[in-house]
């Protein structure tokens, strides 16, 4: 447990140097304030539009962490040959895997919560207080990092076996797809065979349920948001990323570095 | 193959040997198809016994956005050292491969040479029974060898294993107990360096100098080359006594009578030579 900590402990350190990390901040920050001007001219609905595009802009800052830097979390290290030295140490590669995990994760969760501060910040300064309401928000917020947490380990499987560049693509189409899980399910497929029936009924439970994460239309409106849901999607990101990263650490522990 | 404790093992063989390739298996980096190995009397696959191992990949690479100091100092978290003793053992380890003032620069801002330094630091830190380098030497400059082999021999003497792969043959022969070499994949002869090549004398060499208008007889003019001010001649051992006499009683000055020996330069470029003729062979029966 404290060999898979000091991996996270480097990989935040590596985020935290990163200056690209600065600059999707830095533009998740200017969303922000756009959001307070458009909020300004947006006459009676400024905290709709403000919480909308706010949480917006954390979620989409946050993907793209989250897809480019999962997936070069291992990719990187293979390519450049640093895993040799980790590896030559009392390490196994899975503590390996998870430690970087975790240090995404957290990066992730500081990034989160530093934007949802400014986003709080600007509707402070638009309202000139901030009701028990928006709550809520903070709510919309960590559905954002659950996600963020499913997208970084759908990122790292497919880093542990193919390429970048490919990697990237398989996550954001997935990503894609688990948006639309709840259509898929509710589509009335009378018109295919009972066998494509059941296919696609598998294929909605077997793709992650995006869609579950997103709650920006209720925060944005101060509408309550059930504490079953939260729990729900608590309880399904746990066991998804358990799922998906054990698949990951046992492709990992078998794979061939060059 | 077997590396005794205590012993200097050279891994010798040309580029694409298969030398890198035995060191990551034994380090868990690439997986056999077959067979097995083991390493301080357990299998490669327990990871555990990686606190008693150290290794220099070849041309190493680290975080290039830590410092030397932060590098060594996240390796060495690994072993469970608290604070002071990471400290100490770092700021050693730096002295040791004479880093000490570049201890606090980001490895991006490092030459190929002290990132091998580094690697070499990261690889002994934890004070380990067996040592593996790949390569150890590569991107030195001659006083960077200089410092690696004392430092190789600096591990011997406190009782280590170093298994050590290389190309230069010099420093194999300057340095280990034993040598194996492969070639295309195989393992071609274990030993001493002096042993695996044998040490009966293939010849003699002379060395003599000729004072201003002496001539030499016809025969030992055709085998003399100019060498230097004076002359060198190779013999077989049975000639030797009949060239010497031929030399004094043409008033030469002989300098020097030395046994020669093939080296292990001479194993080796037979061997290479060997592959690439055989390889040569395969591909002309191919087409």
């Amino acid at each position: 447990m404290s060999r898979l900590l000091i991996v996270a402990r480097n990989t935040f350190r590596e985020a935290v140097r990163d200056r690209v990390l600065y600059n999707l901040v830095f533009f998740a920050f200017l969303m922000i304030a756009s959001a307070v001007i458009v909020g300004q001219i947006s006459m009676d609905i400024e905290t709709v539009v403000m919480v909308s595009l706010g949480l917006s802009a954390i979620s989409l800052i946050g993907l793209l962490i989250a897809v480019f830097m999962g997936v070069g979390l291992v990719s990187k290290e293979i390519d450049k040959r640093t895993l040799h030295a980790v590896l030559a140490k009392p390490l196994r590669r899975w503590e390996f895997l998870l430690g970087k995990f975790a240090g995404l994760v957290v990066t992730l969760a500081v990034n989160t919560v530093a934007m949802a501060a400014g986003l709080f910040a600007a509707l402070w300064l638009v309202k000139h207080s901030i009701a028990r309401g928006d709550a809520v928000v903070l709510v919309a917020v960590y559905f954002i990092l659950l996600k963020l947490m499913l997208v970084v380990a759908l990122a790292m499987l497919f880093s542990c076996f193919t390429s970048p560049l490919l990697a990237i693509l398989f996550t954001g189409g997935l990503y894609l797809a688990g948006m639309f899980v709840s259509e898929l399910r509710s589509l009335q497929l009378t018109n295919l065979t009972p066998q494509m029936q059941k296919f696609f009924a598998v294929i909605s439970y077997v793709l992650p349920n995006f869609g579950n994460y997103d709650v920006m239309g209720a925060a944005a409106h101060g509408r309550s948001i059930a504490a079953m849901l939260i729990v729900h999607n608590t309880l399904y990101t746990i066991l998804y990323c358990a799922i998906v990263l054990g698949a990951a650490a046992v492709i990992f522990s078998r794979k061939d570095l060059k | 193959m077997e590396v005794e404790a205590g012993e200097v093992f050279g891994l010798l063989g040309p580029n694409g040997a298969g030398k890198s390739t035995t060191i990551k298996l034994l380090m868990g980096i690439i997986f056999p198809t077959s067979g097995s190995a083991q390493m301080l009397g357990k299998p490669v696959s327990d990871v555990a016994m990686h606190r008693d191992i150290g290794y220099l990949p070849e041309q190493p690479y680290f975080y290039d956005y830590l410092t030397a100091v932060e590098v060594l100092d996240y390796f060495a978290r690994f072993h469970g050292y608290g604070a002071a003793e990471r400290g100490e053992r770092v700021q050693k380890m730096l002295q040791k491969v004479g880093l000490e003032t570049a201890g606090k620069i980001q490895l991006r801002k490092y030459s190929k040479g002290m990132l091998q330094r580094v690697g070499l630091a990261q690889a002994i830190l934890h004070d380990p029974k067996l040592v593996i380098l790949d390569e150890p030497m590569s991107g030195l400059d001659p006083v960077g060898r200089r410092e690696v082999r004392d430092i190789i021999l600096e591990l011997k003497s406190t009782g280590k294993t170093i298994l050590f792969s290389t190309h230069i043959l010099p420093d194999a022969e300057m340095l280990c107990d034993r040598v194996g070499v492969i070639a295309g994949g195989k393992l071609r002869g274990v030993g001493a360096p002096g042993a695996i090549v044998g040490v009966k004398a293939t010849g003699m060499e002379i060395l003599f100098e000729l004072t201003e208008g002496m001539e030499l007889p016809g025969k030992i003019r055709a085998a003399a080359t100019k060498s230097g001010a004076g002359y060198r001649m190779s013999v077989g051992e049975s000639e030797l006594y009949l060239a010497l006499e031929g030399l004094r009683a043409a008033g030469a000055r002989i300098t020097s009578v030395t046994q020669v020996k093939p080296t292990l330069e001479d194993f080796f470029m037979e061997l290479v030579g060997k592959d690439r003729a055989q390889a040569a062979a395969v591909e002309v029966s191919a087409q």
